[in-house]
């Protein structure tokens, strides 16, 4: 008879559920995983990681139409939809087989089904509908000294724009299409949506982008989505800020929307599919949560600096936890969560200093405030700019449209925020959260030598900016 | 290649430690893990193991050396095959002899002219002067420790008082006028971020003013305490002899003078009838099975009952067993109790951990090999250094009561009197009843008045009725 009693139980195999496996094996935690349809989660397999294989298709592609611009020639370019989308599966796959090894590797038991916490100690696991992978704990009674639930996330859906998961797409159908849309209207401009319209575009079809909101990438610096909005037009994007689409008719083959634009006009639209990204919810239901008193709020479960919610024994990490709803937020909460009940006395994760990044063409990255919440919280700040277009490895790279902007706060010179948007920013930007968690002030940061040529230089010219410093602008 | 054997760090915070004796004469054979040397710290002698086989080459650091620093050059190892002869030479040449102890005499009576001349300037280097190659003409006489040694050794001291802090933490620091060393670090190894800036200047975690540096050998413990001339001046010349301090000695005075002066001391007292902890003793005692040598098996002391009643008081008044942080109140999980043993020149209290989970014949059977150990100086310094209060008894001199100074980290120590027959008034009669009488030192600062007096109590409960040990 297979083992039922655990030290920690997680469940959800997302990237903050089955990091947190690793560190809790790590820590000597006789540890079990808990997931029901893909290990690894969204991130690995309907998120994160298949999204960037697609963009880095529709990038290449890009580069190959532009081959000229590089003193290069390659004939007709086309692409066949159903081998891009084949080859973010295959990418999804070897991660999703990476995941299972690294459960067997740190002797970390993976149950398959559906969980339900019936008592603090006590899950229930159901079968669920998807083939367990071999050497997989089956559905039973389990016990664990700690639960922490990882259960993510999935597609918020608004009243009159249900999926229908053929002309109404949510992220699930966008990543696999049968065949490319010729029109497309996308719903949200969040990371997720911006990726899409990105991504659709690039391959060619016609793409209109609606936001209730009046800036597109809501979360960002309004300088940098308004940057990426004329950027996005330029390359063919219609996007309507401010505006709601009011209602969806279905046809055959195609959806006419019906869009209020804030202005008092109620223009129609009429799109091949529909991507629906207004966000997503977190995955609370059906874990048996009010029977036991844990505390949710706003659709998250409410949890303290170590993870735990207000029933001892649960926890809860990533997107069920609470915004900001990305993976490395998981991820790290994960381990905090475990090494608290181990009693290492983790420092609590401080939500300020954890970057973002969409991978849209250009690519944005950010962390810490902008220059808005700076602004609204009465900080008395200075603003350093630099464009791509004063770097020299910008310009050899034919990338020369972006922007560095960083946020110091006058007084004392701490970095309050970092906002890029421009080639390859998303690696970049690490570099202003390790200043950021060390706390150095503009002196440090002027103080350090950044490699020439490359990308980084920006970084330290827009700290030199926001002196009054800058060099090569 | 000669290896140097360098003054070994026997604690995290050792930095200087005596020769106390060498092992193995020069040209002797060595062998791996043979001891060669003691070295004498703070509060124990320690053995120092050779790491490699060969021939004690030279020896740089004589027997009797005090205050040799850490890391310092203290005998040359020839290694198999190698000229000894060569070996001390190349050491004698002063190669890689800066760092010997500043204060201590050079190591050897007149060499050669060239070598002495070379080493008098390695120790001029390791002075900090800048002689610009002029060495002082080499003197037979043993050099006195220079002022300027003093200074040198108390700068190389420096790196390990560093405060660790963030960059925008110094600013905010510097703005606000807060000196770095007051404030408790909250990041990563102590580190002070911003966060503890802030908080610091709301007065919270922030340390008293700061403490002078531990005083250097021979310097005196305080500025307000006569100097040694005009102590030595009340005496008739000739009336005394002067006892040079060993570090146990100056470490004594030292840590004394920090609790009596850094802890608000109070003081609580209580009799304990004993009655029946003396029948339970006799008791137990006789029903130790023996050996073949007719040693029992256990022969527990009134002071192992003492050492386990603290510990299940402790738990029972779990507040009381504290330790006074300027950022927060250590509240301790375990009963860790520190025993004072007294040895020969002075006192060690070696630490009986998890006492309240240990049963009474473990707790007397680590005391006895603490004790011939601590007499020897044999002990290490996870075993006497920390621990959660302590139990200090001067019974067996027949001293009826007294308080003990707190050892820091404790917030408590308890002193225990002799168990004595005592006319004692019950129901209006006048009866004997054996008595033992125990004081409280407490640190106000980490337990108060009633919470001491609810310690004494539970301690009283359970040692007048010791059967509530077992449980």
């Amino acid at each position: 008879m297979a083992d039922t009693s655990f030290d920690i139980v997680i469940i959800g195999s997302g990237p903050g559920g089955y990091v947190c496996a690793i560190r809790a094996a790590q820590l000597g935690f006789k540890t079990a995983i808990i997931e029901r349809q893909y290990l690894g989660g969204i991130c690995l397999n309907w998120g994160c990681i298949p999204t960037k294989a697609l963009l880095r298709s529709a990038e290449i592609f890009h580069y190959l139409q532009h081959a000229k611009d590089y003193g290069l020639s390659a004939g007709t370019v086309s692409y066949d939809p159903a081998a891009v989308v084949k080859r973010s599966r295959v990418v999804a796959k070897r991660l999703n087989d990476g995941v299972g090894f690294l459960m067997k590797k740190n002797k970390v038991a993976v149950i398959w089904g559906e969980a339900s916490i019936d008592a603090p100690g006590k899950i229930t696991v159901k079968a669920s509908k998807s083939e367990a992978p071999k050497g997989a704990l089956g559905p039973g009674a389990y016990q664990a000294k700690h639960i922490i639930i990882a259960t993510g996330a999935r597609p918020r859906v608004l009243p009159g724009i249900e999926p229908d998961k053929k002309l109404i797409w949510t992220y699930f159908e966008a990543m696999v299409p049968d065949h490319m849309p010729k029109s497309l209207l996308v719903i949200g401009s969040g990371a997720i949506g911006i990726e899409f319209a990105s991504f659709y575009r690039t391959l060619g079809a016609e793409v209109t982008v609606v936001e209730v909101l009046p800036q597109i990438l809501p979360a960002e610096d309004a300088e940098i989505a308004a940057f990426a909005r004329k950027s996005f037009e330029k390359q063919g994007i219609k996007i309507s800020t401010g505006a709601r689409v009011t209602k969806l008719d279905k046809k055959a083959d195609s959806v006419v929307a019906t869009i209020d634009d804030g202005k008092g006009g109620t223009p129609t639209l009429s799109a091949e599919r529909v991507i629906s990204a207004v966000g997503v919810v977190g995955n609370i239901e059906s874990l048996g949560l009010e029977k036991l008193g844990v505390k949710t709020e706003h659709g998250a479960i409410v949890v303290d600096g170590a993870c735990r919610t207000n029933v001892p024994g649960i926890y809860a990490i990533g997107d069920v936890a609470g915004p900001p709803l990305l993976a490395h937020k998981a991820e790290h909460e994960g381990v905090i969560c475990v090494e608290a009940i181990k009693g290492l006395d983790p420092h609590p994760i401080d939500k300020r200093l954890i970057p973002g990044c969409t991978y849209c063409s250009p690519q944005i990255a950010s962390v810490g405030l902008t220059e808005q919440a700076a602004k609204e919280q009465k900080l008395d700040i200075r603003v350093g700019r630099f464009p791509f277009i004063g770097n020299g490895k910008a310009i050899a790279l034919g990338e020369d449209q972006g922007l560095v902007k960083v946020i110091f706060d006058k007084t004392t010179g701490q970095l309050l925020g970092a906002h890029m948007v421009g080639a390859e920013v998303t690696e970049l930007i690490q570099g202003y959260v390790i200043a950021m968690n060390l706390e150095t002030t503009e002196e440090e940061l002027m103080h350090s030598v950044f490699p020439h040529p490359t990308l980084s230089e920006m970084m330290g010219e827009a700290v030199l900016d926001a002196y009054g410093r800058a060099l090569n602008i | 290649m000669p290896i140097n054997i360098l003054m070994p760090a026997l604690s995290p915070t050792m930095e200087k430690g005596n020769l106390a004796k060498w092992l193995k004469k020069e040209g002797e054979a060595v062998k791996t893990g043979d001891v060669i040397a003691e070295i004498e710290t703070d509060k124990a002698t320690m053995e120092v193991e050779a790491i490699d086989d060969g021939t004690l080459a030279k020896i740089i650091v004589p027997e009797g050396t005090n205050d040799v620093p850490v890391n310092a050059l203290i005998a040359v190892l020839a290694q198999e095959g190698e000229d000894v002869k060569a070996a001390a030479a190349a050491a004698a040449a002063g190669k890689g002899a800066p760092g010997v102890g500043a204060s201590s005499p050079p190591p050897s009576p007149p060499r050669s002219e060239g070598a002495a001349q070379q080493a008098a300037s390695a120790v001029t280097a390791a002075q900090g002067a800048i002689s610009e190659g002029k060495s002082p003409p080499p003197s037979s006489a043993p050099r006195a420790p220079s002022p300027q040694a003093g200074e040198g050794a108390r700068t190389n001291g420096h790196g390990a008082n560093r405060v660790f802090s963030s960059p925008l933490a110094r600013r905010l620091a510097k703005e606000s006028g807060i000196e770095l060393g007051r404030i408790a670090g909250s990041g990563p190894h102590g580190r002070i971020i911003a966060r503890d800036v802030t908080a610091a200047k709301d007065g919270k975690g922030l340390k008293g003013p700061p403490v002078a540096p531990a005083p250097a050998a021979g310097a005196p413990l305080l500025a307000l305490a006569p100097s040694d001339e005009k102590i030595r001046a009340l005496f008739p010349p000739g009336s005394y002899d002067i006892v040079p301090h060993d570090n146990v000695r100056k470490i004594i005075a030292q840590r004394l003078i920090q609790a009596k002066l850094t802890i608000p001391h109070f003081y609580l007292t209580i009799d304990c009838n004993i009655g029946k902890l003396v029948a339970a003793r006799e008791e137990i005692n006789a029903a130790a099975s023996k050996d073949k040598d007719g040693k029992p098996a256990w022969k527990l002391s009134i002071n192992d009952f003492v050492i386990k009643a603290l510990a299940l008081a402790l738990m029972r008044v779990p507040e009381a067993n504290v330790t006074w942080t300027e950022s927060g109140m250590l509240k301790h999980k375990h009963a860790d109790i520190g025993v004072a043993v007294a040895i020969p020149g002075g006192l060690i209290t070696p630490i009986v951990r998890q006492a309240e989970a240990k049963s009474l014949s473990l707790i007397s059977s680590e005391m006895k090999d603490y004790a011939a150990r601590a007499r020897a100086r044999r002990l290490k310094p996870e075993e006497y250094q920390g621990g959660t209060t302590a139990v200090s008894n001067l019974g067996m001199y027949g001293i009826k009561e007294f308080y003990a100074v707190i050892n820091p980290p404790h917030a408590t120590i308890l002193s225990v009197g002799a168990g004595e027959e005592r006319a004692v008034v019950r129901g209006g009669k006048i009866e004997a009843a054996q008595t033992m009488t125990v004081g409280l030192a407490t640190d106000h600062r980490a337990v108060d008045g009633a919470l001491g007096a609810q310690l004494l109590d539970a301690f009283k409960t359970l040692i007048e009725n010791p059967v509530l040990m077992v449980v």
